[in-house]
């Protein structure tokens, strides 16, 4: 699934997007960065509560496709700008976690 | 052979993740395998942050030679209490604030052990820690 696709289905704002089309690979939840570390992987929608700095250097280490902040949780401009330096998309949405891997996973975005 | 030395701070947060991020651009550089330069990044990452949660300070340090390329964090203190228990998955004796962050799940050094090809640490209570992580260069690349 594009990028692109994948923000419209979960009716997310698109706050930082790298310019070329992105596949989504897979997605997971969690707020756990070491769990992240472990799991992650290159093209993976990152869902997750946390929005410091180092949730953008974790996406850029494993050259993550997205972050979806959930329930209208906003990240700060220099972690954004940090994620647009890096080319890591980052979108905001209004829906829970729960609901925004209920939908990925309906339209056949596997888990890691 | 490529030398590069990283000092890391205690407790900062802001700055976590730089030092792995220009490890994993310089071996993008020498032209190492993707996979591999994926697995010295999650080793050096959880090194780096190791190093601001848990140490007084230290250093992080890139070695690559033709053959094999070496990570090396070495800090000023306190030392690991019970080694054993600190290579446990899901132990940690990080502070409250620190897992707040979603760090401190106890999966830091249990990551490194799992994406390196040779693992040592050795650790003195009021001294320091020494971890080295090591990966071999022989494989095909794939």
């Amino acid at each position: 699934m594009l990028l692109t696709d994948l923000a419209k289905l979960i009716n997310a704002n698109v706050i930082t997007c790298p310019s070329s089309p992105r596949e989504v690979a897979c997605a997971y939840t969690c707020d756990l960065l070491s769990w992240v570390m472990a799991k992650g992987k290159p093209g993976l929608a990152w869902v997750t509560v946390q929005t410091h700095m180092n949730v953008i250097a974790i996406a850029s280490l494993h050259d993550i496709a997205c972050i979806i902040c959930p329930e209208g949780i906003q990240m700060e401009a220099p972690c954004v700008e940090k994620a647009e330096q890096e080319g890591i998309a980052v979108l905001f949405s209004e829906k829970t976690a729960y609901e925004i891997c209920g939908l990925l996973y309906k339209a056949g975005v596997p888990p890691v | 052979m490529f030398v590069q030395t990283f000092p890391i701070t205690r407790g900062d947060f802001d700055t976590a993740g730089e030092a792995s991020s220009k490890i994993k651009n310089m071996l993008k550089k020498l032209g190492i395998s993707p996979r591999i330069v994926r697995e010295v990044a999650i080793t050096a990452y959880e090194m780096e942050l190791n190093l601001v949660i848990h140490s007084l300070g230290g250093e992080l340090k890139l070695e690559v030679r033709p053959k094999s390329i070496e990570l090396t964090a070495k800090d000023n203190g306190p030392g690991i209490e019970d080694i054993k228990l600190a290579l446990k998955e899901g132990y940690s004796t990080a502070s409250e604030s620190v897992r707040n962050m979603g760090f401190g799940a106890g999966m830091g050094l249990p990551n490194v052990v799992r994406h390196c090809h040779n693992f040592h640490i050795e650790s003195e209570l009021n001294k320091g820690t020494l971890i080295i992580a090591g990966y071999s260069l022989d494989e095909k690349e794939d």
